[in-house]
């Protein structure tokens, strides 16, 4: 079977086993699919799921940028530098481990309900894991491929992006990977506490009058679209990225 | 081409007081093929990435061409490592253009060709062979035009047929590029066969303990009666100099 079959077989029959559990509970609390089909053509043509999608996904990705490129920039830091390590540590430790309703609540006390404090809580959130798994990286980079650049001379940018960035792919694309699903759910809850749009504060809306049908149609939207960023964008780099590992010997 | 004057008073290992090289000092002449034989951990590696600006020592005088040098930036080098040491997400060819300052094809694939290794280079290093990827190291040695190359036991855990086809490769691409070599090597028949001269090293704290001219004509035979012979005399007169001593028991 191929890998597309069984993926669709895997999703055909959590389907089936939401519709089964659906019908025996015969509740609002638990709506069908097709009672969640019926809420996503609704909100999609008459509400605004659409424009609350495009918001929230474009603060996503605005955070996701911002962290990714400086959580790798100081990931590759401290890996390559012992001595900002050991200063800094502790400090990412602490980031790590404040909890995100801390850094929302916090940023909008102190920069007000507005754009710029719940992206600064979002990146703030995101950027100690990103640091993490990419300092590992840089702490296990090869020196004798790094020797190899030195002794042929190559200039500082050829051995930074020929040498020393693609042995740390691998690390900044887990941490991607990871990012993107974590970004989008502390922006949700950045929404719901504090934006007048976006799919957090849809939700919000939504909870309010128990609507659990468009509550799930919300979700399975923003899922799909994040199962189209894996196929369009991640997989691709995958490939890209795994170039040249799982060749086998002619 | 580039004539060295090698002097290391004391080297010590990374982070340690033990010492591994002591009183280190040789001449290699230009245009000469000079192989460095010794027991294993006698710091033969260390020399190397010392000539090639990796590591130095306090103490350390290391001239070329008469002129005193710190790094490797005053001459063209090429180095081949004990691991070919090919960037594994990059082509055979991408690998070769990566130590070249521009793009150049056509040099890309003479080399290839040289190294018998036409049309791979499209192929990932895991794609290759053991030896087919210490020949892609060879060839990117040769890639720079080196005036000096450096080889640290390059034919090391290759079979004998492949490691003959390599010496051999290696003589030609030397010939075409009129470079210096520095040679290590623990294999004496090896060293007998390509160098023109062999220098002996002792066991840690190493230093120099022989060294001696191989006064055969080129090219030589592999286990060709003249080299078999030369080996023979050299092994009766020091019998221990493989183990790093000079003593007769």
């Amino acid at each position: 079977m191929s890998p597309l079959y069984g993926r669709l077989l895997i999703l055909i029959i959590l389907a089936s086993a939401w519709q089964t559990i659906a019908w025996f509970v015969n509740s609002s609390d638990f709506p069908s699919l097709f009672v969640i089909l019926e809420s996503f053509i609704y909100h999609s043509f008459q509400g605004n799921m659409l424009t609350n999608l495009g918001v929230t996904l474009t603060r996503v990705l605005i955070s996701f940028t911002i962290a990714m490129i400086l959580g790798v920039i100081f990931g590759i830091l401290m890996g390559t530098f012992e001595r900002l390590n050991q200063l800094t540590d502790t400090l990412i430790i602490i980031v790590l481990n404040i909890p995100a309703l801390v850094t929302i609540l916090l940023c909008y006390i102190w920069f007000g309900l507005v754009e710029s404090a719940a992206i600064t809580s979002v990146v703030i959130n995101k950027i100690p894991a990103v640091v993490v798994m990419v300092r590992e990286g840089a702490r296990v980079v090869d020196d004798d491929l790094l020797n190899v650049a030195k002794v042929y001379k190559l200039s500082i940018r050829k051995t930074f992006f020929s040498v020393f960035l693609p042995q740390l792919y691998p690390y900044i694309m887990a941490s991607a990977r990871a990012g993107l699903s974590l970004i989008w759910k502390i922006v949700l809850v950045v929404e719901l506490l504090g934006r007048s749009d976006g799919v957090g504060f849809a939700l919000n809306t939504l909870f309010q009058f128990f609507d659990i049908a468009g509550i799930l149609a919300y979700t399975f939207a923003f899922i799909s679209i994040v199962l189209v960023i894996e196929n369009l964008i991640f997989r691709p780099l995958d490939k890209l990225i795994a170039r040249g590992v799982h060749h086998d010997r002619t | 081409m580039i004539e060295l004057d090698i002097s290391i008073k004391n080297k010590h290992y990374a982070n340690t007081d033990a010492i591994v090289l002591k009183d280190i000092e040789f001449t290699v002449k230009s245009g000469e093929f000079t192989a460095i034989i010794g027991p294993s951990g006698s710091g033969k590696t260390t020399l190397l990435n010392m000539l090639s600006g990796l590591e130095n020592a306090s103490g350390q005088k290391i001239l070329c061409n008469k002129k005193e040098l710190n790094s490797s930036k005053d001459y063209q080098l090429g180095y081949v490592f004990q691991q070919p040491r090919l960037m594994s997400w990059l082509t055979v060819n991408e690998n070769l253009q990566l130590v070249l300052p521009t793009p150049q094809k056509e040099k890309i694939e003479t080399l290839l060709v040289q190294v018998g290794l036409a049309g791979k280079g499209d192929y990932y290093p895991k794609q290759l062979s053991g030896g087919m990827q210490r020949r892609v190291a060879i060839a990117r040695a040769f890639a720079v035009n080196p005036e000096l190359i450096l080889l640290d036991e390059p034919f090391n855990s290759l079979d004998a047929p492949t490691a003959a086809k390599l010496r051999l490769l290696l003589v030609n691409l030397c010939k075409s590029c009129d470079s210096t070599v520095v040679f290590v090597t623990h294999d004496l028949s090896e060293a007998i066969n390509l160098a023109d001269r062999i220098i002996f090293m002792s066991n840690s704290p190493s230093s120099i303990i022989h060294q001696v001219n191989v006064d055969l004509p080129k090219p030589r035979v592999e286990s060709g009666s003249l080299e078999l012979a030369w080996q023979a005399k050299l092994m009766t007169q020091f019998p221990q100099i493989l183990s790093g001593s000079l003593n007769i028991n």
